[in-house]
């Protein structure tokens, strides 16, 4: 077993290639210099990145409005979920390993069920539940709350049910490894609870603080089914990207995937070499 | 170190969030479809409580069937990805060393950081009856003229195994990482075949790993939207689909409950089922991925 066969080589190596083929068509083809995202190879260009649309009607990537109020979109939601999994991942995280309480195993183990749940199924039960919350505030008050129906702050919801579990367990797992003989150092040389959080604990959590904040971003810019229940007006890149494919897009959608592919190339590698330096 | 309603101010305070999120964001929503799921619509805006829904399901082929087929391809995918990936993910934790290893998982971990929908398109590209594959071979003079490898099942199969290739082979990588290689040279003094070492000492050892792996693999493959609907084409009816028709396409909110409750149901149940038969916890199975 551990000289491994020329067959098995073989197919490891087909298996990387099978891995990559989709990804290396999506970037070669997004310089194509065709109005079509298929062969034939027609030259090289750079119009579906920052072309005007005079060669093949339409603009590339960086100048098309569509695209760039589709990124935009995107980062409206991320944003505030990357932050907000943050804040409350670390409150979380207290909660689980710091704090004693009744029915606290109970918790914890509601807080892992978010991940074994349909992403179309939380999306539409957050749906039917804001509607009747809207519905029932709006007849209440006498306005309109339109932030409780489809749109940015309900898909910003949406992708908060199920990501806070993800940043409460990246969080968690490194407040287990805290020393808390440490703050107990910081609190007999009189410093009050506020500054041994600012100065001990919260900087020997910060490499999660960063990683669960990326891997939240990551996760929000990627999210697709839960989403797509509760998008209005304004869509995020992939329900742009969605529609699009379903209707046949230009190479301008290669461009679009390429530079998503560059951007969580950089996060990923932002995020290896700071849990590496931890390391 | 703090008075007491002190510290039951700070556990409230620490709580509120989660307690916030889980029952407004979790807990309620669910309740509110389970409600939704058996309301009929009598008259317009008048609701009454009733099995309505869920007969609807049973009653017209095209649910029932939709959703037969879900739970039947995803099984299959399920398999697939299983023995797809058991080879490499024996061949990162036995065979490669140190940065051959560290690069190979790597590797395998880069294509899932990219959105579903870029994976997708890829698989369109090289799929599509103008697209790469069919180009070549048309090329090369392999076939007279252009070939659809879209919009059938095998598309749809092979979009889910390339998807769910990474949740199987973390988990499997990280249990055959554990196995003692004495034992399995043990196996093998003991005059064991390389298929009789395989099936009786590295499989088992390898079950927590299968289960976990299985287990989520299935569950992204169950609710999965995107890769049926775009790589199945008319033909790839997945029960996601019906939910999405039911709620946005034609306004049938207690159906579309429905459909959502039975899709999650059934989605636990194998779940469910996976950690009964091989005794594990939920806790556990995630931290293998």
């Amino acid at each position: 077993m551990n000289r491994p066969s020329v067959a098995w080589k073989l197919y490891i190596a087909a298996f990387y290639i099978f891995l990559f083929a989709p990804l290396l068509v999506v970037a070669i083809f997004a310089f194509n210099a065709s109005p079509f995202p298929s062969p034939p190879w027609k030259g090289f260009t750079l119009e579906w990145f920052i072309g005007s649309g005079d060669a093949f009607g339409k603009p590339g990537v960086l100048v098309d409005p569509i695209w760039l109020d589709t990124i935009a979109n995107s980062f409206k939601v991320a944003v505030p979920v990357a932050l907000l999994a943050i804040v409350v991942g670390t409150v979380n995280a207290w909660v689980l390993e710091r704090a004693e309480f009744p029915g606290k195993t109970l918790l914890s183990m509601m807080m892992l069920w978010p991940l074994v749940i349909p992403g179309v199924v939380l999306g539409i039960s957050i749906l039917a539940f804001f509607s009747r919350v809207a519905n029932g505030l709006e007849e209440w008050l006498q306005t309109d709350l339109d932030f409780l129906r489809p749109g940015l702050p309900l898909v910003i919801l949406g992708q908060l049910s199920f990501i806070l579990t993800i940043a409460t367990l990246i969080i968690a797992a490194r407040l287990r490894k805290f020393d808390r003989s440490l703050e107990e150092a910081a609190f007999d040389l009189g410093a009050s609870r506020a500054r041994v959080l600012r100065t001990i604990t919260l900087p020997f959590l910060r490499p999660a603080l960063i990683g669960a904040g990326l891997v939240a971003l990551l996760m929000s810019f990627e999210n697709f089914n839960t989403t797509l229940m509760l998008v209005g007006s304004e869509a995020p890149l992939p329900i742009t990207m969605y529609g699009q494919m379903r209707e046949g897009a230009t190479p301008a959608i290669n461009a679009v995937s390429l530079l998503l592919m560059l951007g969580v190339g950089g996060i990923v590698g932002i995020f290896a070499l700071t849990s590496k330096t931890e390391r | 170190m703090s008075a007491k309603p002190d510290t039951r101010l700070t556990l409230f305070l620490l709580l509120a969030p989660a307690v916030l999120w889980l029952g407004l964001l979790i807990v309620l929503p669910h309740v509110e479809i389970l409600i939704l799921s058996f309301s009929e619509r009598v008259a317009p805006r008048v609701y009454v409580f009733g099995f309505g829904n869920y007969l609807e399901f049973f009653t017209e082929p095209l649910y029932w069937r939709t959703f037969a087929r879900t739970a039947i391809m995803s099984i299959l995918v399920t398999v697939l990805t299983l023995v797809l990936a058991f080879p490499i993910a024996l061949y990162i934790a036995r065979v490669a060393q140190g940065r051959l290893r560290a690069m190979l998982l790597l590797l395998c971990l880069l294509p899932f950081w990219v959105s579903e929908l870029v994976r997708t398109l890829g698989w369109m590209m090289l799929l599509r009856e103008t697209g790469v594959i069919s180009y070549v071979l048309q090329a090369t003079g392999l076939t007279g003229q252009r070939i659809e490898f879209l919009y059938n099942d095998g598309a749809v199969i092979l979009g889910l195994v390339y998807g769910g290739l990474l949740f199987m082979i973390v988990p499997l990588a990280n249990a055959l990482e554990s196995l003692e290689p004495a034992v399995v040279e043990a196996g093998f003094d003991l005059g064991g075949s390389r298929w009789t070492v395989l099936r009786r000492i590295v499989v088992p050892h390898a079950m927590p790993g299968i289960v976990a792996g299985s287990i989520i693999v299935f569950m992204l493959t169950v609710g999965n939207f995107a890769t049926p609907v775009l790589l199945g084409g008319k033909n790839g009816l997945w029960f996601t689909e019906q939910i999405y028709a039911q709620f946005i396409t034609r306004f049938n909110w207690p159906q579309g409950a429905a459909f959502g409750m039975l899709l999650l149901l059934l989605s636990s149940a194998i779940v469910w089922a996976g950690l009964r038969l091989t005794g594990q916890s939920l806790g556990t199975t995630l931290k293998q991925a």
